[in-house]
C-alpha cells in the first residue's frame, strides 16, 4: 500500500539549496547534513516499510539554536520532522519530502542528578537506559522500560508516551514526567512544570505534550522522577494449555487488587521463538505463557507470590514454576526482551501491532486474531503486556513478496478494528504516527477529530511541525475554527484526505 | 440550567454562547471558593449528570456521570474491595460546606489528590476517558476505556485541573485500586521540620514503599483527631496485614534513636490520613487565609521555617515527604502573596491561594501566574475549546 501524504510544498522543494545554506549559516560546522547518500540513514524510523528523504537533516546542539531553526523554517514556510532515536514503530519520524529532520541526538547529556529530590533533569536524546544507569548505584531507577531502552531516547518517550514491561506498576512516560523545556515552531521557546508534582492552576500542557507525536513542539530538555528500586523480586512463570485459560488468569490476579511489577504474555509461536534464539527453559507443550513478576518490600513479596499461585492453579495453569533467585528471574525475562529479535528470525519482515483492549476481553480478541490470521493467510505472532491489555501482535510477511505488506497492512487494520470494537484503543504506547492514521475515525468522530486539531493550532498555527502524522486529515486552522455543530453533528463538507 | 443528559448539556452550552452568556460551571458546588471568583451570568449546574454506568471490578474501572457524588463512588468501589488510589479529599469544609457533597467531576476538574499523590498519582492520571460538551456546544470525546492509550492527544490530562474552563465534562472513565487489606502509620515525635523532611525523604527514597509521609508541627499535630502532643512525623504503610507490620517492625528498629515513636493501627491511622487528606480541620479555620505549596520535596522544611519566620502567626504543615505545604496565615491582603511565592519560587515551589475573602481572590493572582509566553499559550488553547470564553469565565485568570 502506498502511503498517502499531504502533497509536497513546491516551493520547499525548489527552495532546498537556498534553505540549506540559510542553515548552514545558522549553525555550527557539521550540523547540517544535506548529501542524498547521508540522507539516507534518517529515510525511515523504525515502521521501515515506509520511506523518505528529506530536505536536510540538521543536528542542533542548544536550546537556541533549536528556536532558530524552527523561526527559520517558520518563515521560509518549511516543515520539520523531530527524530529521537528513530526506533518509533507508528512512523513518527517519517521524514516529509518537503521538510527537514530535526535530529536531536547531540541533545545527550544529563544536566543534573538530583538525588535529594529523586529526579534527574536531562536532554531529550538521553537513551532511556541511561537515566536508570545514572541513579542505579544509588538504589533508584526511571520507572518506564520501553525493550528498546538502550537505543530509544527520552524526548521520543515523551512524544509516544512510551511504557514498558513495568509500566503496570510503575506508570507511563506521562506518570513520571515532571517538566520539559518545549521550543514551539515559531520558535517561542516555554517551560512546563518543573521538580514538584502537579502545578499551580496552569493548564496541564506537560500532560498534553506527552504522547503529542512531535505534533506541538520540540522537548529540548526533561525533568523525570526516579524510583527507589524494590527490596525484593520473584518471578513465575506460568503454562496454560489454552490462552483462554491464560487470559482468565490475568483477570483475576486483576480483580485479586495484586499490582505486579510485569505480567506479560507469550503465545505458543513466541515461546518457540524465543526457546530457539535464546534457550531460557521455556516449557514447549503450552499455548500461553503468562511471566508475572512480583516486586516490593521483602515481606510482601513471598505472600503476594503465593496469592498469584494460588489463581494459576484455580485457572487451570498445567506448568508453574516459581522463582526468587535473581539471576533466575532474569533468565525467565530473557525470552520475552529477547521475543522481537527472536520472532525476526522467523521471517525477512514483521508489523508490530499496539492495540489495547478491556482486559477481560483477552481470550475473545486473541481468537479473533487467530481466526483474522487465516483469513489474510499470514503468521502471527503474540507477546504482550497483558496486565494491561495491551497487545503487540506481530504480523510476519516478507517485503520481498509482492502484495505482502499490502496483505499485512489490512491484516493489521482488522486486528485494531477489533480491539476498537471491544472497547479498546488503537494504539497503547507506540503512537499512531501514520501507521493508524487512517484508522482514527474508528475510534473518534469529526467533532472529536476537529478539537483535537484546533489544540494543534494553538501550538503551531501553520501546520509545520510533523504534519501528515496523527490526523487522517488535514484542515486549516481557520476553517477549524469556522466549523459549528448542528444536533451534535459537524456540518463537515465532505473534504478529501490532504 | 440543570441538564441530565448529554444532549441538554450540549444545547444548553450552545444556547449560552449563541446569546452571549456566560456560565458558572458546577458540579456541586462545594468548591466555588477554589479559584478566582467567576464572572457569570448564568449557572450550569452539571449535578443532573449524575449516576454510574459502567462499573466493571475485575477490570479496575468505572464509567460515570461528572455530578456523581464522590461518596456515592466510594461507597459502590469499597463493596468490592476497591476505592480511587488517588484519595481525592473532602475539601468542601475547607470552605465552610457540610462534609461529603463533593462530585468526582469537581474532583477532576481541581485535579485533586491526597497524601497517596507521589505514590499513585493525582486524579489526572486514573481520568481514562471523557465525554465533555465545549465552549461552542460541541459534544465530543477523548482517551479510551482503558488503562494504557496512546491514541490522539491526551486531552484528559489537560481537562483535568482545567477548572471547567475547557469544557463542561459530560461522563468520565476512572481507573480504580484494590483497596489495601491493611494499614498502619508510625508516629515519630518531637522533631523539628528540617530533620523531619530529611527523615520523610529517606523514606521515600527506600524500599519500604510508604503510602504516606507527612510533618505536623506540635500546634497542629493537637488538632490530629488521635492527638499527638509533640510536633510529629507521620509514615503510613498499606498493604497485606503481615506486610504492614513487619514494615513498621523494621523501621522501629531503624528509626529508634530519632524520637518517641508511636504507631497508630487500622482506624486510627486512616483517620489520621483523612484529617490529613482533608485538611481542614487541622489548620484554624474563620478568616485565615489558606495556601497551598507545591514544592520539590526535600525543600518542604526549609521553605516551612522560612514561611514561618517570616509570618507571625501562621501555622502549616507538610505532606507528600515535603512536597505540599499548607500555610495558614492571619487575613493581611495583598502582601503575603509576593511572600508566599517568593520564598516558594527560590525553592522551585509555586502557590495557589486556596481559600480568602472574594475581594482578595479578585485582585490577588490566586494561581501562580505564569510567563507571558506560557501565559499566551494557554490562552491559545483555552479558546481552541472555548473561544467565546463561555465556561467560568475569570475562573483561571483574571483576562480570561
Ligand atoms: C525493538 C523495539 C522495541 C520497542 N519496545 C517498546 C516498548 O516496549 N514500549 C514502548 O512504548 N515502545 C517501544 N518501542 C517503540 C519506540 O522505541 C518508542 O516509541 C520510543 O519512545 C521512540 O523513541 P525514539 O527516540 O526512537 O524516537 P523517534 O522514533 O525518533 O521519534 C518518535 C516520535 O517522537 C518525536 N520526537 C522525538 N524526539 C522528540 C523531541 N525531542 N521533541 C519532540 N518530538 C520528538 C518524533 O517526531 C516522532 O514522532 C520499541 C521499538 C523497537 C524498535
Amino acid at each position: 500500500m502506498t502511503l498517502l501524504m499531504p502533497p509536497p510544498d513546491q516551493a520547499s522543494l525548489d527552495g532546498r539549496e537556498a534553505l540549506v545554506a540559510a542553515l548552514t549559516r545558522l549553525l555550527p560546522a557539521g550540523a547540517v547534513i544535506s548529501n542524498r547518500t547521508a540522507l539516507g540513514a534518517y529515510e525511515c524510523d523504525g515502521l521501515t516499510a515506509y520511506t523518505e528523504k528529506p530536505l536536510a537533516v540538521v543536528l542542533p546542539q542548544t536550546t537556541a539554536e533549536v528556536a532558530a531553526i524552527l523561526a527559520l523554517c517558520s518563515a521560509r514556510g518549511v516543515k520539520v520532522v523531530p527524530r529521537g532515536a528513530g526506533t518509533s514503530l507508528s512512523g513518527g519520524a517519517l521524514p516529509l519530502a518537503d521538510g527537514i529532520v530535526m535530529a536531536m541526538a547531540r541533545f545527550n547529556r544529563i544536566l543534573e542528578v538530583d538525588l535529594a529530590n529523586r529526579c534527574i533533569v536531562a536532554q531529550p536524546g538521553v537513551t532511556n537506559l541511561a537515566l536508570s544507569q545514572a541513579v542505579a548505584a544509588d538504589g533508584l531507577f526511571y520507572g518506564p522500560d520501553p525493550s528498546s531502552q538502550i537505543a530509544c531516547t527520552i524526548g521520543g518517550n515523551v512524544a509516544e508516551n512510551s511504557g514498558g514491561v513495568h509500566c503496570l506498576k510503575y506508570g507511563l512516560t506521562t506518570n513520571n514526567l515532571l517538566g520539559a523545556e518545549l521550543v514551539l515552531m515559531d520558535g517561542t521557546v516555554v517551560r512546563l512544570g518543573g521538580k514538584t508534582l502537579d502545578g499551580a492552576g496552569g493548564y496541564d500542557l506537560l500532560g498534553l505534550i506527552t504522547g503529542s507525536e512531535g505534533l506541538l513542539g520540540v522537548v529540548t530538555e526533561v525533568t523525570v522522577r526516579v524510583l527507589p528500586k524494590p527490596q525484593a523480586a520473584g518471578a513465575l512463570l506460568i503454562g496454560f494449555a489454552d490462552i483462554a485459560a491464560a487470559g482468565a488468569c490475568v483477570a483475576a490476579v486483576i480483580r485479586a487488587g495484586i499490582v505486579p511489577g510485569g505480567m506479560e504474555m507469550m503465545d505458543r509461536a513466541a515461546i518457540h521463538a524465543a526457546e530457539a534464539y535464546c534457550a531460557p527453559g521455556y516449557p514447549l507443550d503450552v499455548a500461553a505463557l503468562l511471566i508475572v513478576v512480583l516486586d516490593g518490600p521483602d515481606s510482601e513479596v513471598p505472600e503476594l507470590m503465593a496469592a498469584v499461585s494460588a489463581i494459576a492453579r484455580a485457572a487451570g495453569a498445567v506448568s508453574l514454576q516459581e522463582t526468587r533467585d535473581d539471576r533466575r528471574r532474569l533468565a525467565f525475562w530473557a525470552g520475552r526482551k529477547a521475543a522481537f529479535s527472536a520472532v525476526g528470525r522467523l521471517s525477512p519482515d514483521y508489523l508490530c501491532m499496539d492495540g489495547t483492549i478491556p482486559r477481560r476481553r483477552l481470550a475473545e480478541i486473541l481468537t479473533t486474531i487467530s481466526a483474522l490470521s487465516a483469513t489474510h493467510d499470514l503468521r502471527c505472532v503474540n507477546v504482550f503486556h497483558a496486565g494491561d491489555g495491551n497487545l503487540h501482535p506481530l504480523i510476519l510477511y516478507d517485503a520481498n513478496v509482492p502484495g505482502e505488506l499490502d496483505r499485512a497492512e489490512a491484516f493489521g487494520a482488522d486486528i485494531l478494528r477489533a480491539c476498537v470494537a471491544v472497547g479498546g484503543v488503537l494504539s497503547g504506547e507506540h503512537g499512531i504516527g501514520v501507521e493508524k492514521r487512517d484508522l482514527m475515525d474508528t475510534m473518534f468522530d469529526a467533532t472529536d477529530l476537529a478539537i483535537q486539531q484546533r489544540v494543534k493550532c494553538a501550538f503551531d498555527p501553520a501546520g509545520r511541525l510533523n504534519p501528515g502524522k496523527v490526523f487522517p486529515t488535514l484542515h486549516r486552522c481557520a476553517e477549524l475554527g469556522r466549523l459549528h455543530v448542528h444536533g451534535g453533528k459537524l456540518r463537515f463538507p465532505d473534504l478529501p484526505r490532504f | 440550567m440543570v441538564p441530565t443528559t448529554e444532549a441538554q448539556l450540549s444545547d444548553a452550552v450552545a444556547a449560552a454562547a449563541a446569546g452571549g452568556h456566560r456560565c458558572h460551571v458546577t458540579g456541586r458546588a462545594t468548591k466555588t471558593g477554589y479559584g478566582r471568583p467567576v464572572e457569570a451570568d448564568a449557572i450550569l449546574d452539571l449535578s443532573g449528570l449524575s449516576g454510574i454506568r459502567d462499573y466493571q471490578p475485575d477490570e479496575l474501572v468505572v464509567r460515570l456521570g461528572p455530578g456523581t457524588p464522590l461518596a456515592e463512588l466510594e461507597a459502590a468501589l469499597a463493596e468490592h474491595g476497591q476505592c480511587l488510589a488517588f484519595e481525592p479529599p473532602d475539601l468542601g469544609p475547607l470552605y465552610g460546606e457540610a462534609a461529603g457533597q463533593g462530585s468526582i467531576g469537581g474532583a477532576i476538574a481541581c485535579n485533586l489528590s491526597g497524601p497517596r499523590r507521589p505514590r499513585f498519582g493525582a486524579a489526572r492520571d486514573h481520568l481514562l476517558g471523557f465525554a465533555a460538551v465545549s465552549g461552542r456546544g460541541e459534544l465530543f470525546k477523548a482517551g479510551g476505556q482503558v488503562v494504557k492509550n496512546v491514541s490522539g492527544y491526551d486531552l484528559p490530562k489537560l481537562l483535568a485541573g482545567s477548572f471547567g474552563t475547557l469544557g463542561c465534562l459530560a461522563e468520565v472513565t476512572l481507573r480504580v485500586a484494590g483497596r489495601p487489606a491493611g494499614e498502619a502509620t508510625l508516629v515519630v515525635g518531637g522533631c523539628d521540620e528540617i530533620r523531619a523532611v530529611d527523615l520523610l525523604n529517606r523514606l521515600a527514597g527506600g524500599p519500604l514503599e510508604p503510602t504516606g509521609l507527612a510533618y505536623l508541627p506540635a500546634v497542629v499535630a493537637v488538632h490530629a483527631p488521635h492527638p499527638l502532643t509533640a510536633s510529629a512525623a507521620v509514615m503510613r504503610f498499606e498493604g497485606p496485614p503481615g506486610s504492614v507490620a513487619a514494615r513498621l517492625l523494621h523501621l522501629q528498629a531503624e528509626l529508634a534513636g530519632e524520637g518517641a515513636l508511636e504507631t497508630l493501627e487500622g482506624p486510627a491511622s486512616a483517620e489520621l490520613w483523612a484529617a490529613l487528606r482533608d485538611v481542614a480541620s487541622l489548620l484554624p479555620g474563620g478568616a485565615r487565609q489558606i495556601w497551598r505549596v507545591v514544592l520539590p520535596p526535600a525543600a518542604g522544611g526549609r521553605v516551612a521555617a522560612a514561611l514561618d519566620a517570616a509570618l507571625p502567626g501562621c501555622q502549616w504543615l507538610l505532606d507528600w515527604g515535603g512536597g505540599l505545604l499548607w500555610l495558614a496565615i492571619p487575613p493581611k491582603p495583598g502582601a503575603a502573596a509576593e511572600l508566599v511565592r517568593a520564598v516558594a519560587g527560590r525553592h522551585g515551589g509555586r502557590a495557589t491561594l486556596m481559600r480568602a475573602a472574594l475581594e482578595l481572590r479578585r485582585t490577588v493572582p490566586v494561581f501562580e501566574p505564569e510567563e507571558p509566553a506560557l501565559d499566551a499559550l494557554s490562552l491559545r488553547v483555552k479558546r481552541a475549546f472555548d473561544p467565546q470564553g463561555v465556561l467560568n469565565p475569570g475562573r483561571l485568570r483574571a483576562e480570561w
